[in-house]
């Protein structure tokens, strides 16, 4: 079947054009906590420039973006704000857990200190670093980019994968290490030298 | 500089005069007294009324469990200043299980307000007579005093202690 098409005219799927119009309109809503916020920043400011991939526009208000990033680590206290910072951002929507310690918790491995925010939200991009690079974060960016070109469907299907309504760890919390109790002897081990 | 007196003689004089039962010893030019807890309330008065002490600099506490050579079990830390002599006075008031309470100082010092609020945040030390002792740094749900040396540096399972959003519930 031969349709004469003008040559201006573009055929296309309707979920490529919504993917298109979504990845290049990203909208960060800036979790910034720690050091990586500074480079959160430095990536949106004019030397590396994210306005340049579309993503410059960073809003204090979750319920105009759609790309949350975490950048430095998140406390306990801090958890139940990101989520429903998270909770309040309108669909589709992503996430980029940027750095170390929103990844993993980094060197805090302490009571306060949550050891990866993908155990309490749904993470669609990591970028290591202590803290990343603007580069590093602008690739991650250009990554979730390609993710959405790829993925992404105008009705929102490839949220409700059986996959992403997983948790993407298992919640295996390390032993803890048992003190001595006040009461019993101290252990030679820990005493400084006399 | 370095070794020059943080104190007068005249001021550990005065208060070994006023109050029995102080121990006070000097290291590098710093004095530092330890005071029976019954006593910690007319020791900072008479400091702050008598001796211009008019800036209390901090309150801290020290745990000691473990410790070399320690007999109690925390060390309560009041850090002292005068903007008017320049001297800086160290007092401390060693408390044991399971007696932890002293007398707030927040009569004396405003300020005292929130250094009190925090060691009892992080310590369990309750101060009688605190206007408002609640938690300042952690949760008001947090049950444990995490900077005890008998709290695991990992915590209880209170870091992960939150619901899982995914995809479907968010």
């Amino acid at each position: 079947m031969a349709v004469d098409l003008p040559e201006n005219v573009v055929v296309s799927k309707l979920d490529s054009l919504a993917n298109w119009c979504r990845k290049n309109s990203l909208w960060p809503m800036p979790f910034a906590t720690a050091c990586c916020g500074i480079e959160l920043m430095a990536t949106g400011a004019s030397r590396h420039d994210l306005a340049r991939f579309g993503a410059e526009v960073f809003r204090f208000s979750p319920r105009q973006c759609d790309l949350m990033i975490v950048a430095g680590r998140v406390v306990m206290k801090m958890l139940p704000v990101l989520q429903r910072i998270w909770q309040q951002m309108p669909e589709p929507k992503w996430c980029i857990s940027m750095g170390a310690c929103a990844s993993t918790g980094g060197v805090f491995d302490t009571y306060c200190v949550v050891q990866g925010i993908d155990r309490f939200l749904p993470v669609d991009m990591y970028v290591p670093g202590c803290p990343p690079r603007p580069e590093q974060l602008i690739q991650s960016i250009i990554d979730l980019q390609d993710q959405i070109q790829q993925g992404g469907t105008l009705s929102g299907r490839e949220f409700q994968t059986r996959a992403r309504q997983q948790p993407k760890r298992a919640l295996i919390e390390l032993p803890i290490v048992s003190v001595p109790h006040a009461t019993s002897r101290p252990p030679q081990g820990t005493m400084l030298r006399s | 500089m370095g070794c020059e007196p943080l104190i007068d003689p005249h001021t550990i004089a005065t208060l070994n005069s006023a109050f029995a039962g102080l121990k006070t010893s000097e290291f590098r030019g710093e004095a530092r007294v330890i005071v029976p807890r019954e006593l910690i309330y007319p020791v900072l008065t008479a400091l702050r009324d008598k001796l211009a002490f008019d800036f209390l600099s901090d309150i801290t506490c020290v745990d000691y469990l473990n410790y070399r050579g320690a007999e109690d079990r925390f060390g309560l830390v009041y850090l002292l200043a005068s903007t008017g002599t320049n001297e800086r006075l160290n007092l401390r008031v060693f408390l044991n299980e399971p007696d932890l309470s002293v007398r707030s100082a927040v009569p004396l010092w405003e300020g005292a307000n929130w250094m009190e609020r925090e060691v009892w945040d992080m310590f369990g030390i309750r101060f009688e007579g605190h206007p408002d002792l609640r938690r300042i740094l952690l949760p008001d749900e947090f049950t444990a005093f995490p900077l005890r040396k008998d709290y695991p540096l990992q915590g209880r399972g209170e870091r992960h202690n939150f619901p899982v959003l995914h995809r479907a519930t968010s």
